[in-house]
């Protein structure tokens, strides 16, 4: 995708907006940050590249201005999810979208390259990086250190935007693999996934990167993680703590979560925060038919009813 | 919780104010035999039943959780037992990803008239549990 083309499109943009989130490059040559472009010598800062791996849209909703936003196609997900929940004002936001080739895990690249500074990152044309550091360059495929959202991607191109910055791409994933990953681990033991979580969620350290990087998680102060009153969870540092912290912030994604991935992304631990959302989110969509932040027309399932449920048969004991 | 004889199990239920908390009174009322392992909890409608008061029970030491409520179209508020449906279902097809065994945790509808089908569920349910053993082995949760 040209660059020059989207700067033209946000130098634009900006003419009728407060304010053009983008990308620009950050403390190093691995790190993308998000770039809060108001007047039009800043449009220069912007930057595209797969290392542009933040989700923008989480900044909308605490945004009282008129604003402009570049959003992959993951990233647009959350805007359409915003839209049915009435978050923001549509009228308000000027996206800008833009079809993703697949974005990059700077963990993935820090594991391959030991954790060494890195000098210079190149993209090859043949969805190849080199990754140049003190000991030498690293060549990978950009398959190889992919988040695992863009394995599974449905949705390259924004499924919301006022501008394109680039020809729309399809996807080349097949939708029945979408949910393979929590259906084979939902087939092992329940043993099996009793240990798998207590050794995940065990070396959670409460830091709430996850709440925070949420796009979805708008509660802010009234976090029930939080508040003393309800007083959900105490300031002790225990599994059965740890844990329901988990739960709170997966339960109250049930059926909005847009899986951008941003909470495994910050999560210092490494711990699988989205699975949970995942395997909530499959059961929506085998339930209710519904797959969050697709069309703005639609109603998150938890948030309305059916007299008659199609799917839901009653228990019998 | 309250010290308990080793051989009883701690079961939560969440019933509604309006028909199943009715329904375990006619129960009481026609003295029929129930098992005691179950503490009920009243609240105002089973839409006011979160998710998260099942988990955090059963993670905090409970070995089963019933959520009863009214019928489907029987709602006091009129559709409070449609949105509880949904909820309940869902946390219902979690629980097994999380390592808990899904049969610990049931819901159903009873209207307050229906005392024997009280009876009946409570039973099935203990029994149920009871067969399932306690789900926190050894120590004691901690509080």
């Amino acid at each position: 995708m040209s660059l020059d083309k989207l700067k033209q499109i946000i130098t634009d943009v900006l003419k009728d907006v407060d304010v053009v989130i983008g990308y620009k490059q950050g403390f190093d040559a691995l790190h993308a940050t998000p770039c809060f472009v108001t007047k039009p010598e800043q449009v220069d800062e912007i930057i595209w590249s797969p290392l542009c791996v933040q989700n923008l849209a989480g900044y909308l909703t605490s945004l009282k201005k008129k604003v402009g936003i570049v959003v992959k196609g993951c990233d647009s997900r959350t805007i359409v999810q915003y839209m049915q929940e009435g978050l923001i004002d549509r009228n308000k936001v000027v996206v800008i979208g833009i079809p993703c080739t697949g974005i990059l895990s700077v963990k993935k690249v820090l594991e391959k390259v030991k954790h060494e500074p890195v000098e210079e990152v190149t993209f090859g044309n043949d969805g190849t990086v080199i990754v140049k550091t003190p000991s030498g360059d690293t060549k990978m495929a950009l398959s190889e250190v992919a988040p695992d959202k863009c394995e599974t991607c449905l949705y390259p191109t924004p499924v919301v935007y006022d501008h394109l910055a680039d020809e729309p791409i399809a996807s080349t994933k097949d939708p029945q693999n979408v949910f393979k990953d929590v259906e084979e681990f939902n087939k092992k033991s329940l043993e099996e996934k009793k240990k798998y979580w207590e050794k995940e969620f065990d070396r959670c350290i409460r830091c709430y990167a996850c709440r925070n990087a949420c796009p979805m998680c708008v509660c802010q102060d009234s976090c029930i993680a939080e508040t003393r009153d309800p007083h959900w969870i105490s300031q002790r540092s225990n599994l059965t703590e740890k844990m329901m912290f988990h739960m709170i912030h997966a339960l109250h994604l049930a059926g909005r979560c847009v899986e951008c991935g941003e909470c495994e992304r910050v999560c210092p631990m490494g711990i699988p925060v989205n699975k949970l959302k995942k395997k909530i989110n499959s059961d929506m969509k085998a339930l209710f038919g519904y797959e969050p932040g697709v069309k703005p027309e639609d109603k998150p399932p938890m948030l309305t009813f059916s007299v008659e449920e199609k799917n839901i048969e009653e228990h019998k004991l | 919780m309250s010290e308990v004889d080793p051989k009883e199990l701690r079961i939560v239920g969440f019933l509604c104010n309006w028909c199943s908390y009715g329904g375990a009174d006619t129960a009481g009322v026609s003295r029929f035999k129930q098992p005691t392992d179950l503490r009920i909890i009243r609240v105002p409608c089973s839409g006011r039943v979160d998710p998260l008061f099942i988990i955090k029970a059963l993670i905090n030491g409970a070995d089963g959780v019933l959520v009863s409520g009214c019928h489907p179209r029987d709602c006091h508020y009129s559709d409070g037992n449609f949105y509880a449906r949904r909820r309940l279902e869902m946390l219902k097809r979690l629980l097994p990803f999380l390592g808990i065994d899904d049969k610990r945790f049931h819901y159903t509808w009873i209207s307050a008239s229906e005392g024997q089908r009280w009876q009946k569920t409570v039973t099935d349910f203990t029994s149920q549990i009871h067969r399932l053993g306690p789900l926190h082995s050894g120590k004691e949760a901690q509080p």
